[in-house]
């Protein structure tokens, strides 16, 4: 292990890795008449103090029920069953936040998490002007701050997400998408929280919308220090932008790593089945693997592996075994039996060990 | 089936402009200006060829799906098929047809996927007793690669996955054997990983059965993989054609360099740069800006590019933009 470089936050994390969130063995299930469906199903991962943690993962797989039930946003038929949430506040002992009372989860969201959600055009309140809105969260959450005090600040938090004074008095319709986005950053900032869980935030825009604010984001982040759950779809978003990447399949965690290492050896199958989806923007045309199949009905699991129907490396045992997170790398981590040599009965496949990328 | 030989100009659009105007006056009956949201649009698809149009939301790239599919009429400008000019007839529905964004909403869910390839076999005189129907129903399923077909053909939407649906309405476009088809975004809707095969199947489809393909996307990256060419579009007006290859490795326009450097790019490490992170965003359409519409937001706009609107302009060959910068008399002065 060589010395760590200082002074730097992004790709591999420099930063101590002290953590500000921590889930373990989290499930979430949605009760049905039948059987219960297992949304979320034993998720242990954590946050780190000022990264940002992108969580990428298809429709289904369980991504957003998992952001919710941190946020503790769940409602039935939604039911955590198993599991803790622990916030380390940054001078104190763990909490865990699933067992909160009413009145410490109200001093806990928006101080300590907050939360920006795919449509800002339905999170914010369409009567109400943006800078209501700032003042509404101001006022409901710290009861110090004078009426002028908070116009101040309303004004100051739109500066810094790059929207002009003179929009205080905006409604949501009189902004843009990216500005709505934008004001959506602004409220979740507006106290300053170690946690902001971002669900799918960028979806809904244009590239190059998307582009500004994802920079913005790390901006701002570099500058308050908070930590960020980044939620999508899109991991060639996430392999720029994010620290860390935690990807999840039929509502299990399959893959945990730093960027950087995700994207040059993907350790499980279906990480490395999502790398080879998306056509590159340079560079020669190669020949696209996709992933065969369709994501699984989580009503319907296939038994071992949930992925071993669509996976190329698959070997008869997978059907049975489920597999364990095991590390594979260091800091990376995969639930794939191909990493347990004894279980799989072959060498692992070059293209989940790296063997000859030179690492 | 398509009668069209390779490299055939199948469909043409000629300087098509498309203008939406509110149906009634605005307050107290004054008229409303006119959404400018397509302006003097002209391309041309080809037998064999996909090409693929790429622009923000709301730069008129699915206005320009409508026009060409006959949908509604052009304010002004012509739709030729195979040179011709064209009206809204059943005839035309025939030769060219749209696949949608959303595969979740272009199906009746009241439907099996019987009915659905069934009904256009009928009403366009494909088929007419009941074996044959079936006969061809089955086929259809077996070139979206839907099988086993006897499964498929008795299920509803809602026990479809997204990719089956928009294979469901690919195979009902593929039932008249049309000459043309337009794809509106045909994946943006679908996850990651069954995006892939769907876009196969509709190179797969063009390059076999010789039709002329529009690929209509706002990921460039996925239009370089599949499409011959590009076009791209920006605030109603189209700004740059060329080859794939040309327009992705070296854009002409402002914008189409924006746009690219705007994607996502894995490869791409994100470096701490001052680099400005408010790029701004696509204009009203209603009053677009005087001169080059992309002005406002260029980088490198020059005093003309407010005043007068760009001509198309030659950069290499069969690769051309409407911008200031290739048109030697502006840069002169």
């Amino acid at each position: 292990m060589t010395e760590p470089e200082t002074g730097t936050t992004t790709g591999t994390s420099t930063v101590a890795a002290e953590p500000v969130l921590s889930m373990r063995g989290l499930s979430v299930d949605y009760l049905t008449d039948t059987s219960p469906v297992h949304a979320v199903d034993d998720v242990t991962l954590e946050l780190h103090r000022g990264e940002i943690l992108g969580l990428a993962g298809e429709s289904g797989s369980g991504k957003s029920t998992l952001a919710n039930a941190v946020a503790r946003l769940l409602k039935p038929p939604a039911l955590v069953t198993a599991g803790e949430v622990l916030y380390h506040p940054a001078g104190g002992g763990p909490v865990d936040v699933l067992r909160m009372s009413p009145k410490a989860l109200r001093k806990f969201r928006w101080r300590e998490l907050s939360v920006v959600f795919q449509s800002a055009m339905n999170s914010l309140n369409p009567v109400s002007t943006v800078g209501a809105q700032i003042d509404d969260t101001l006022r409901a959450h710290d009861t110090t701050l004078t009426a002028a005090q908070r116009r101040e600040r309303a004004v100051e938090l739109l500066r810094r997400v790059g929207i002009s004074a003179d929009r205080v008095r905006s409604y949501p319709h009189e902004l843009s998408g990216g500005m709505r986005q934008r004001a959506a950053i602004a409220i979740a900032l507006a106290l300053n929280p170690e946690i902001i869980i971002m669900d799918e935030p960028t979806t809904a825009l244009d590239v190059v919308v998307q582009r500004d604010i994802l920079r913005e984001i790390s901006a701002l982040r570099r500058e308050y220090g908070f930590a960020v759950v980044f939620i999508t779809h899109d991991l060639s978003l996430l392999l720029s932008m994010a620290d860390r990447i935690a990807v999840m399949y039929a509502g299990q965690l399959v893959e945990v790593g730093a960027a950087r290492d995700v994207h040059d050896v993907p350790s499980h199958p279906y990480t490395h089945g999502l790398l080879h989806s998306f056509p590159k923007l340079r560079g020669p045309r190669e020949e696209l693997l996709g992933i065969p199949g369709t994501p699984p009905d989580l009503r319907d699991l296939p038994p071992g592996c949930p992925f071993h129907p669509r996976c190329r490396f698959a070997v008869d045992a997978c059907a049975e075994l489920t597999p364990a997170l095991l590390e594979v790398h260091s800091g990376q981590y995969a639930a794939c039996l191909a990493h347990d040599p004894a279980s799989y009965g072959a060498p692992v496949p070059t293209e989940l060990s790296g063997e000859g990328s030179g690492r | 089936m398509s009668q069209s030989v390779p490299g055939d100009e199948v469909l043409t659009a000629e300087h098509v402009t498309k203008h939406f105007t509110a149906s009634r006056g605005g307050r107290f009956g004054r008229r409303r200006p006119p959404v400018r949201a397509v302006e003097d649009v002209s391309l041309s698809l080809t037998a064999g060829r996909i090409t693929a149009m790429v622009g923000e939301s709301g730069c008129g790239k699915s206005t320009v799906a409508r026009l060409l599919a006959q949908i509604y009429p052009p304010t002004s400008g012509r739709i030729l098929l195979h040179g011709r000019p064209v009206g809204r007839s059943r005839d035309y529905r025939r030769q060219v047809q749209m696949v949608f964004q959303d595969p979740f909403a272009s199906l009746n869910p009241f439907h099996k996927v019987h009915y659905h390839l069934a009904r256009p076999l009928k009403l366009h005189g494909h088929a007419r007793t009941a074996a044959e129907v079936d006969e061809q129903v089955a086929e259809l399923l077996e070139r979206v690669s839907l099988t086993p077909v006897d499964q498929f053909m008795h299920k509803l939407p809602h026990e479809l996955s997204g990719g089956q649906r928009q294979r469901v309405a690919i195979a009902r476009a593929l039932a008249v054997r049309p000459v043309a088809l337009i794809a509106d975004e045909p994946v943006s809707m679908l996850d990651v990983s069954i995006r892939l095969g769907v876009l196969r199947l509709l190179e797969q489809l063009a390059r076999e059965e010789n039709l002329a393909l529009l690929y209509i996307t706002h990921d460039i990256a996925s239009a370089r993989y599949f499409a011959d060419d590009i076009l791209v579009m920006y605030a109603g007006q189209l700004i740059e054609q060329g080859s794939s290859e040309k327009v992705t490795d070296d854009p002409a326009h402002p914008y189409t360099r924006l746009l690219l450097s705007a994607a996502p790019d894995p490869d791409r490490v994100e470096e701490h740069s001052d680099e400005t992170t408010d790029h701004g965003e696509p204009p009203s359409l209603i009053s677009p800006p005087s001169g080059c519409r992309f002005h406002p937001r260029c980088p490198v706009a020059m005093p003309t590019c407010s005043t007068t609107v760009p001509t198309r302009a030659q950069v290499a060959d069969a690769h051309w933009t409407n911008c200031h910068l290739y048109d030697q008399a502006s840069v002169d002065a």
